[in-house]
């Protein structure tokens, strides 16, 4: 199986790459719509600010994205990766996002310190795919300070609360998100990544 | 569903071999970095930290191989620290595969390099470095060092950690001069002053020769983390022994199945 990682210029995509190669895909490091064409599955990652990212998507990967966003092709949004699916986001200003799950991407709350980073448990809150054989308790690598709200609360797969409680794991139809980073994650982050390959194939 | 607290194995690095140094002197050479890093990613390290401690700056490269290397093994996050000067260090460093890059000399002489580094890759992976040392005995105050604690700056450490978050840095690596390579303890009074004063994680460094020594950043110091070197290097004690120990006090840690395992047999 072969997945394209889009390359949005924002960081370092060794550790995704390594991640699904561990996971036993095929990786390209995408530059441009015509090297995510032929990809069996899409992979959003995710450092950087909303806009930055949302601007590189728009202007790289258009055409992968709207299919994407039809579902033509499955993807997966990671941190950041995850809240570019969302309607906006109000980091930095107001910025649309892909939209392709409804709902804003807000700051984390004052009361705690930002950004949310280090390991985080989660609570599995309904069946999905990238939580199959993942228990209750997990923990996963997050680092953000902004969190996604979905306004429909059945994308939520798993929620993590620091400050509020948000969504950790989104699905929607072939759109996945985890906010947490799995290519950080260990062992558990490494079956979250087998679990995607094993939605995109079915 | 808690943030836990972390466990940060550091690892010195002298010219692509992990050392690590008491007291600033009295190296002793024991082994591969990548593997080291692996070593401690098994027992439920919940990060690592690499402290290049090569005095010449041409060993450069040999350092940016490591970063690769372990970007490509290691499947928890890693800090680089030590002689990144520049903002084409950051960048560099980061670009070669690390989650982090610790700023110490560098961010006290020109702190926009903090700034500089945050707006393009994000706070998340500026971490200031600070080494303190105790001055004046009625009340504590504790002096900023640079140049691997040789030179004083005469700048107080609870200022300087908030000056670091204003200026964009993600998190605080707080290391006691005084206690380092002790194994008396962190120093529980400058840790917890840091941590009240700054809005951003702090990682207590220098002293660890127990686990309750680490117990006691991690609640008296209030840290968020806590970075140790000997105790873990020369198997005294694994990670998840450590971990085992918090957990058993109420600490909220990261436990991972089956990483719990004396060193004792293992050696």
């Amino acid at each position: 199986m072969k997945v394209a990682v889009l390359d949005l210029g924002m960081g370092n995509l060794l550790s995704i790459r390594r991640g699904l190669e561990r996971a036993g895909a095929e990786v390209v490091v995408a530059q441009s719509n015509g090297e995510a064409a032929c990809a069996d599955a899409l992979v959003l990652p995710g450092v950087g600010a909303f806009r930055d990212g949302i601007r590189a998507l728009r202007e790289r990967f258009g055409e992968a994205t709207d299919a994407a966003c039809q579902g033509k092709i499955p993807i997966l949004g990671i941190c950041l990766g995850m809240q570019l699916l969302f309607t906006r986001s109000y980091e930095g200003g107001e910025h649309h996002g892909l939209g392709v799950i409804r709902g804003d991407v807000v700051k984390l709350p004052p009361t705690v310190k930002v950004p949310h980073m280090g390991w985080n448990s989660i609570k599995v809150l309904r069946e999905g795919e990238l939580t199959r054989g993942i228990g209750d308790g997990e923990y996963f690598y997050f680092v953000h300070s902004y969190y996604c709200l979905p306004a429909e609360g059945s994308v939520t797969i798993a929620a993590t609360e620091y400050g509020s409680t948000f969504p950790a794991v989104v699905e929607k139809g072939a759109v996945f998100g985890t906010q947490f980073h799995p290519e950080k994650s260990g062992s558990a982050g490494g079956a979250v990544i087998r679990n995607f390959l094993e939605a995109v194939k079915r | 569903m808690t943030l836990t607290k972390r466990i940060i194995p550091c690892l010195d690095v002298d010219k692509g071999r992990v050392v690590k140094g008491i007291k600033f002197v009295n190296l002793r050479d024991a082994g591969d970095p990548v593997e080291q890093a692996l070593e401690y990613e098994r027992q439920g390290a919940d990060e690592i930290v690499f402290l290049d401690i090569t005095a010449s700056s041409d060993n450069r490269e040999t350092m940016l191989e490591i970063v690769r290397k372990t970007a490509y093994e290691l499947s928890i996050p890693f800090t680089v620290g030590g002689g990144i000067r520049s903002y084409a260090d950051v960048r560099r460093v980061l670009m070669a595969g690390a989650d982090k890059v610790s700023l110490n000399t560098a961010a006290v002489k020109n702190p926009k390099l903090i700034t500089e580094g945050a707006e393009i890759f994000g706070s998340q992976c500026i971490v200031v470095a600070i080494d303190a040392k105790r001055v004046g005995c009625e009340e504590p105050r504790w002096e900023v060092y640079t140049h691997g604690g040789r030179v004083a700056t005469g700048i107080d450490a609870v200022a300087w950690a908030v000056k670091a978050e204003e200026m964009g840095a993600g998190e605080i690596l707080l290391t006691s001069m005084d206690f380092d390579g002790s194994k008396d303890g962190y120093d529980v009074e400058l840790t917890r002053r840091v941590s009240e004063s700054v809005n951003i994680p702090v990682i207590a460094s220098g002293g660890a020769g127990n686990p309750a020594h680490i117990y006691e950043a991690l609640t008296a110091g209030k840290a968020d983390a806590a970075l140790a070197a000997s105790i873990f290097h020369y198997a005294e004690f694994t990670v998840g022994e450590v971990k085992e120990y918090l957990l058993e006090r109420g600490v909220p840690v990261r436990t991972v199945r089956g990483a719990v395992r004396s060193c004792k047999n293992a050696v």
